[in-house]
Formats: C-alpha cells, structure tokens, sequence
C-alpha cells in the first residue's frame, strides 16, 4: 500500500482537479480530503456519508463567575490576550490551561472543544474520507492525522493498493501532517512567480521531511519562460517534471457538472492527466 | 480601518486584489499592506518593496536548570501540549510542541525553569514607493503560523488604511489574520470549488461579527451560483474581474494589475468607497466598539 499526497503551496493550481482524475483513473485506492477547512473534493465525487464521527480536540477555558473574585490573576498570565474583563474570547483562547491553574478559586475550567466533523463515504470510485473542521477551527493537524490514520485503517481491511490524498494549501500545520509518512508527494505548480515562489518552500518541506516529490506544472502555457526556469530550478533541485498540463477551458467546464476532466473528455488534458497518473505509479513501483 | 482580504480556496486572487487596492490607495491616503499569508508570502513579488527593518518571530521554550531541578513533575503536569515531560531524573522539552504559554516556568515550585526564544519566523518591514509593507515569513519546517501572523498585525498602523492579506481557508491561521478588521473582502471565482468555500469564510466572518463584500475574479467562466448565492444571502457583489489573459499575464509575471492596466485603480478606489460606505467611516460611527481613526476621506 503506497500513499501519495497532492501538495501545491500555493493554493488554486489544480491540486484537488488532478485527485479527482486520479480517483477516475486509479485501480484500488482510498481517497482522502486533507484540506479539512476548505474541503473540495467531495464536489467532484458524489460521496455518500457512510460514518460521521466528531471531532474533539483541544480545551477552552471557561470561568465560573458564581466562584469568581475578580482578582484578575487569569487575565494577567494569559499570553494570547484571551482574557478581557474577566471573559474568555474562544477564538483567542489557545487551550494551555494556564488560567485555569493560577485561578485562586479554582473557578476555571478547561472545557474539551467539539473542533469538527470527519466522515467515511463511499464514492463510484471507492471510499472517501474526508472531514470539516468547524469554522474558524484549530488542531487542522490532528485532524489531517484523524483521517488519514481511518484512510490508512480502510486500506490495510480492504487491501488497497493507493492511499490518494488531496492536501491544503500552504507550508504550515495541516500540510506537515498530511506529509508525514508519506511515500511520495506531487506538487502542482503554475508558471507564476507567486506559483514559482511557493513552490521552492514546499519542495523545502518535502525534503525537511524526507518525502521524495514529483512536480506538475498545471498550465504551463500561461507563460512559458516562468515554465522554463521553474524547469531550470527543479533541474537544480534533482527533482522531476513529472507532467506538463496545458490551460484548457474543459478543466472549469467539468467542475461546473461536477465531475472529474478524465471522466468530461478524454482527449487533451485527459491524455495528459492519464499520463501523469501513469509516471506516479511507476515512482510509486520503483 | 483595517480591511483584511480572504477567500477560502486558494488561488482566487487575493493578493492580486489586496495589492491593486493598497496601490490605488497609496497616491490618496496613508496606506499599509500587511502579507499575513506567513506560509506562503506573496506580495512582496508584486509590491518588491524594500526592506528596511527585520525581526526573528521568537516563541518562549522553556529552559530547565537541572541543577534546581527536583523532577517533581509538575512542569509535565501542567503542559496541555506533551512539550515537556519528566523520567526520573531527566526533564525532557520538545520545543516544536510548546506554544510559549509559559505555564511550566511560572508554576515550577523551584522557580528551576526560564525560557528561551526559539525563532519560528521572520517580520520583515519596509517601503514599496510610499507604501508601508509588512509581512511575516514561515520557516521551513515549522507548523504555527498564528504567532508570526500576531507579530505581522503588531506593525499596523492605527493612522492609515491597512490591508491585509489573508491565507488560504478558514482555521486559526485566517481567523488571527482576519479578526479585529473593519471590513472582510471575499475573493471568489464562479466555479463549484470557489462557491462551496466562498460560504465557509462567509460563516467564519458571521462568527467574528465582521462586515463583508465579495469579490469575483475570473468572472465569466464557470456558472451563476456565486451571484445567486450572494442574492440570497444578502451580501454585496463589490466587484468583478473578468476572466482575461492580459490580467493572468501580468500577474503571472509580478506586475501589480493597476501598474499594467492602470484603468482598474479607479475601480479599485470606487471598490475601496464602497467598503467606507458600508463600514460608515465619516459618518462618526463606531467600528467594533471604538472611533475609527481619523483620516481624510480618500476622495
């Protein structure tokens, strides 16, 4: 069982199109929507929830006021300012339970937070677990690690050969998490000099962490010497182009009918897709 | 006034839009861009601002003086994040768990704990032609945006108009990018992806009682259901950038939009009167509870 994770740091260059194809394309695998705050795939896969679970993670501090003597020790030693009048702002307030522990009434109590949903579905194209952190959520690590250890449980029971993991934007928290163990991250970039930017600090993560990597330029013909030095810089880094994919006007057309490009057309960029799911295999092989 | 710029998916322009309004602004007003988006930090590509002051993001870790140190436990005890913990004779800290709360050193009953800074990132300040710039910078490897994000807001200056651009999503690093702002811009395009995401930062700044517009990028390709979504929820379409290669091109390669096309700052200053208008800046209401500053009326 091998898993891959689709990363991009910068967000908006294709990452959850290409899953979606891949999910089209794929024999035996799981599917995993690590962007847990902003979750797409399950627009492209129909899913039906099959299990919903909650997730709990992290505390909150909350006061008693009936015990409270206004002494305004919680307030002074609360470093992230969640503290103000003698009021916790849940936003703000970063679980540490340092309140609670100085409060000489012992009027606070840390309260575990109910921080989101994860859900086990089934897709035309095998199971998805997939999750919704709660608005304005924290611990989208943890969360990124709840699904995929289920991922990883569903695919050791049902011997799959694929974990495919749709990853968040970004270099942070959930993106580390959603790295970790994996055999092989692709990170989908565009020939922008923001694309092209973030792009160097994900491959930095990747190799912080140990995780080999392959790079799709999606729409490389949006400007063709950006896809050159991006060509360049991989060249440089020892890490391959795996695909090239072309701006194409059928990838929006097949979203908007809620459906992966491979399965909307099957020439073009479905060619090229169907080739790139093709090299990840074969790197997954070797 | 603080404008923050967000968007839920990626790649919907934010930055493209945070930059053009900062730079139509700039000519009119005392004007601040704030790049709060610490793990992937793209303004500066746009604004190539000179930098002129740099700061280390530093998180307090603790420091146990083995020799005062009776391995008592409780500095284990206290931790709601497993970053110290106590065998036998040996304090063990793993400093990329702690989050600098400072509970271990103030409890330790022999006073045996102090901290020290570990840098998870940096603050950069300075100027991009009469532009105050600021943003924050994520190292590699390390997992908490939200304290580089609270040292980027540190820098905004209650006199001018800051802008702030917004990371992807909608979890904690959005929310301490996002909070305390006078006004939330949405940055959308009118597909599936953008509209399913476009309603969670809607949610997300409803929870923090903060008003907002949307704006849709690449208007013209994908479906209507953004429009029909913002009807029905009562929330104000405050511009529209067409979906057109000279924009993509531009941008593609780091040219502000109203440095190429300089015919859009005059929509990025009606854009920006529009938000004053909704906020009710000039009309002596209050913002969140306290005055807005006072600064002349852009135009």
């Amino acid at each position: 069982m091998k898993e891959i994770v689709v990363l991009s740091g910068k967000g908006g260059t294709g990452k959850t199109t290409l899953v979606g194809s891949f999910a089209a394309l794929s024999q035996s695998k799981v599917l995993v929507d690590c962007d847990v705050d902003a979750a797409d795939l399950h627009l492209l896969l129909s899913p039906s929830v099959k299990e919903e679970r909650e997730f709990w993670s992290g505390h909150v501090a909350s006061i008693d006021n009936k015990l409270c003597t206004r002494c305004g020790i919680c307030e002074a030693v609360c470093r992230f300012e969640a503290i103000k009048n003698l009021k916790v702002d849940p936003i703000s307030c970063e679980g540490c339970g340092f309140c609670s522990q100085v409060c000489p009434e012992h009027c606070i109590t840390m309260k575990e937070r109910m921080a989101g949903h994860w859900f086990i579905s089934e897709t035309r194209y095998g199971p998805l677990v997939h999750a919704q952190l709660g608005v304005a959520g924290e611990n989208s690590g943890k969360l990124v690690a709840v699904v995929r250890n289920a991922a990883r449980a569903i695919a050791r029971e049902q011997h799959s050969n694929y974990i495919i993991s749709d990853g968040p934007p970004g270099i942070g928290c959930p993106v580390i998490s959603s790295l970790a163990g994996a055999n092989l991250a692709l990170l989908v970039t565009e020939p922008t000099l923001s694309g092209m930017h973030d792009l160097e600090r994900v491959i930095g993560v990747c190799q912080h962490f140990g995780v080999p990597v392959l790079v799709c330029i999606n729409k490389y013909d949006l400007n063709e010497e950006n896809t050159h030095h991006i060509e360049e810089y991989c060249y440089t880094q020892g890490v391959e182009i795996a695909s090239k994919i072309p701006y194409d006007n059928v990838v929006i057309e097949a979203l908007v009918r809620n459906l992966p490009v491979v399965e909307y057309v099957k020439n073009g960029v479905a060619r090229q897709i169907e080739a790139l799911w093709q090299t990840i295999a074969r790197a997954l092989e070797a | 006034m603080i404008v923050s710029v967000a968007s839920g998916k990626g790649g919907t322009g934010k930055t493209l839009v945070a930059t053009s309004l900062a730079l139509s602004l700039r000519e009119k007003a005392r004007v601040q861009l704030l790049d709060c988006d610490v793990e992937e930090p793209n303004a500066h590509i746009l604004l190539q601002p000179t930098f002129t002051d740099r700061e280390a993001v530093l998180i307090p870790v603790p420091k146990v003086d083995e020799g005062k140190c009776t391995y008592c436990g409780k500095c284990a005890e206290v931790c709601a994040f497993n970053a110290v913990a106590v065998l036998g004779q040996k304090v063990l800290v793993f400093p990329e768990l702690c989050h600098g709360c400072g509970a271990c050193s103030y409890l330790c009953p022999e006073g045996a704990i102090a901290e020290e800074g570990r840098a998870i990132g940096v603050v950069e300040t300075g100027d991009s032609r009469g532009l105050s710039f600021v943003h924050g910078r994520l190292a590699i490897g390390e997992a908490m945006a939200p304290p580089v994000i609270r040292k980027v807001r540190e820098h905004i200056d209650p006199q001018a108009i800051a802008i702030i651009d917004v990371s992807p999503g909608t979890s904690c690093p959005v929310v301490q990018a996002v909070k305390g702002s006078d006004f939330c811009l949405l940055v959308t395009e009118p597909t599936p992806f953008g509209l399913n995401d476009l309603a969670l930062a809607v949610e997300m700044v409803r929870k923090l009682a903060i008003p907002c517009g949307v704006v849709i990028n690449r208007a013209g390709v994908g479906d209507g259901r953004v429009e029909g979504y913002c009807r029905e929820e009562g929330i104000p379409i405050l511009l529209a950038i067409p979906l057109d290669m000279e924009i993509a091109s531009l941008y593609s390669r780091g040219i502000p939009l109203t440095e190429g096309l300089p015919e859009w700052r005059e929509r990025f200053l009606e854009l920006y009167d529009k938000i004053e208008e909704r906020v009710g800046v000039g009309t002596g209401q209050t913002v969140n509870g306290r005055k807005t500053p006072p600064f002349n009326r852009v135009r």
